[in-house]
């Protein structure tokens, strides 16, 4: 509707527009009018929704100084809560990251009866509730769970434990790697690779110089969601940890705990930590997002 | 067409499939390994907790919707859930409307500020909704005050929710607006449409899937939801007690105060899965088909 206002209309009296010329202009204003309420709608929105709540932690958690801040980081308690979530992290982005550009070769490459079953696989830990997630640890590898035999006779504990926390992790992180290199995948086509593999490049060879070069962005993209989610992920994790205080106790469990323990002055602190970290990934991944669009196109 | 000599070519009887380019490793090692991921991470759990929950019969689905107040905690799940995927529907796609088709500036920085709840922790979102509105804040005595209950109350969760899946459904419905051609509403617009009825006529049908789609997904995630709504709810048993957070009470009732089983919780469990898989499954056809249309 703008276009037509920015056209250079010729200087016509009044009564010699047409009807459809004058109902053109008035809806031109009504246009812009309906534009600016759009966006003051969506803007208000985002703030009242998002950006307030965002506020209200950095206001809360920083109000307590930087001795409450120090004070807390000095608790034993906090640092091997952050060792743990960190290693969590780090494992689960590896596996995922390995395992997930396998996963979304296959289904942008190859052709199979019931890929369309193995996508929705893909995504299924999506919409599957984190506490589900843990519950089916649990059934695995709790008491009377399948494997609780198997792991007994060898003494490797799971359950209550670093294992089994990790793989309720890299359950929930799965579809993020697939779900975005995938479609950069499929948009790539084959003919570099076709050419590379012809120009006598092994597979892998052709992989690491060809394919792994034109995902790189899509690829970082779907490994900031993955750590984002794994970083924050609190409802398996609680399930199968046991809440273990100072062993089994992750960042976000910290933060559950002390919550409910009234310390809201640490829980607040170690939030805001992860809150502003989670910031940094979010520069992160609008960046990638920025440039796997541009290289998509 | 060279899509579909390749697929002529792994489907030949012989057996003897031939060396794609495409696949970094071989097919089959490609394949196995693939599968052997998706086996042992997703399908062996699920296998697990189905078993577990429909093994023992219907009995401990029964057990827990009659006497634990699991039916309760459904139903406040549900509403809560429906509400913030039509909220989230309309304003979702009224955002993502605002992010494709006005210029102004700040646009990234809104783009940014929207996916801002995929980096967040869902736990630190709740956090975030407490310090707020919580009893103690400025803002949330004045509510209190003035009679809005946010915190511990059922307003708490659907704030929560709407935090959690705004990103989803303007994700879902933005690709599909770039692609639409704004050409056409010009058309509308020059054949004499207003504003409103552009929208409703041109617009609004190209994006029905999308919208769908993303309300779906912003549905099903909500049916889930554990973090954002565990310190914001208040888990008060029959009021603000959610699905997630009543399963949570049941597999370990030393956590929180609850009773039951892990038996029930399978039960419990099962059914909202099975809600969740489905929901998936029509959210994968809903977004993948008009796509389809499009290729052909």
């Amino acid at each position: 509707m703008s276009t037509q206002t920015r056209e250079p209309s010729q200087p016509a009296p009044i009564d010699r527009l047409t009807v459809t010329e004058r109902a053109r202009n008035s809806d031109a204003g009504r246009g812009r009018l309906a534009r600016g309420l759009m966006l003051a709608v969506a803007l208000l929105y985002v703030l009242a929704l998002l950006l307030a709540p965002l506020g209200g932690i950095i206001f809360y958690g920083l109000k307590s100084g930087l001795g409450a801040i120090g004070r807390t980081f000095s608790l034993p308690d906090v640092r091997h809560a952050f060792y743990l979530t960190f290693v969590i992290m780090l494992v689960t982005v590896a596996v995922t990251t390995a395992f997930g550009v396998v996963v979304a070769l296959l289904l942008a490459r190859d052709r199979f009866p019931g890929k369309r079953l193995v996508s929705a696989l893909v995504n299924l830990p999506l919409a599957v509730s984190p506490v589900i997630v843990g519950l089916m640890a649990v059934l695995l590898f709790g008491r009377s769970g399948w494997f609780e035999s198997f792991i007994a006779a060898r003494g490797i504990q799971i359950i209550f434990a670093l294992p089994s926390m990790i793989l309720v992790t890299i359950f929930i992180s799965i579809p993020f790697v697939v779900r975005e290199v995938v479609p950069v995948l499929e948009e790539l086509g084959m003919e570099e690779e076709q050419a590379a593999w012809t120009l006598g490049a092994s597979r892998l060879q052709t992989f690491f110089r060809v394919t792994l070069p034109n995902i790189r962005w899509g690829l970082l993209y779907g490994i900031a969601l993955s750590t984002a989610r794994a970083i924050g992920e609190v409802g398996a994790v609680l399930i199968v940890s046991g809440l273990l205080q100072g062993r089994t106790e992750t960042a976000t469990l910290y933060i559950l705990r002390a919550f409910d323990q009234f310390q809201e002055q640490q829980a607040y602190i170690v939030a805001l930590t992860l809150a502003a970290f989670s910031i940094l990934l979010l520069i992160g991944i609008e960046t990638f997002k920025r440039k796997r669009t541009r290289e998509a196109s | 067409m060279a899509q579909a000599t390749i697929e002529r070519e792994t489907k030949r009887p012989s057996g003897r499939v031939r060396r794609r380019p495409g696949a970094a490793l071989g097919p089959w090692p490609l394949r196995g390994v693939a599968l052997l991921y998706l086996g042992l991470f997703i399908l062996l759990p699920v296998a697990a907790i189905l078993q577990r929950g429909f093994g023992n019969g219907l009995m401990n689905l029964r057990d827990a919707m009659t006497s634990l107040g699991a039916w309760n905690a459904i139903r406040l799940t549900l509403v809560t859930a429906a509400l913030t995927a039509i909220i989230n529907g309309v304003l979702g796609t009224l955002l993502a409307y605002v992010l494709v088709r006005i210029r102004f500036p700040g646009r990234d920085l809104l783009s940014a500020v929207v996916d801002l709840p995929f980096a967040v922790p869902t736990l630190v979102a709740g956090l975030m909704l407490v310090a707020l509105y919580g009893p103690n804040s400025t803002l949330g005595g004045w509510l209190e005050h003035h009679g809005i209950h946010i915190i511990f109350a059922p307003l708490g969760i659907l704030l929560a929710l709407l935090f959690v899946t705004l990103p989803l459904v303007v994700r879902s419905v933005q690709p599909v607006l770039l692609e639409l051609d704004p050409a056409e509403e010009e058309a509308a617009r020059v054949l004499g449409a207003g504003g409103w009825t552009t929208f409703r006529k041109v617009v609004f049908p190209a994006l029905r899937p999308a919208i769908a789609g993303g309300a779906l997904l912003a549905f099903s995630r909500s049916l889930g939801e554990f973090g954002a709504i565990v310190i914001v709810a208040g888990n008060i048993p029959n009021k603000t007690l959610t699905a997630p957070v009543f399963i949570s009470q049941l597999i370990n009732p030393t956590n929180y105060g609850g009773s039951g089983g892990p038996d029930q919780a399978a039960a419990v469990s099962a059914l909202l899965f099975g809600l969740s898989f489905v929901l998936v499954l029509l959210t994968e056809k809903l977004v993948s088909s008009p796509s389809k249309g499009s290729e052909s």
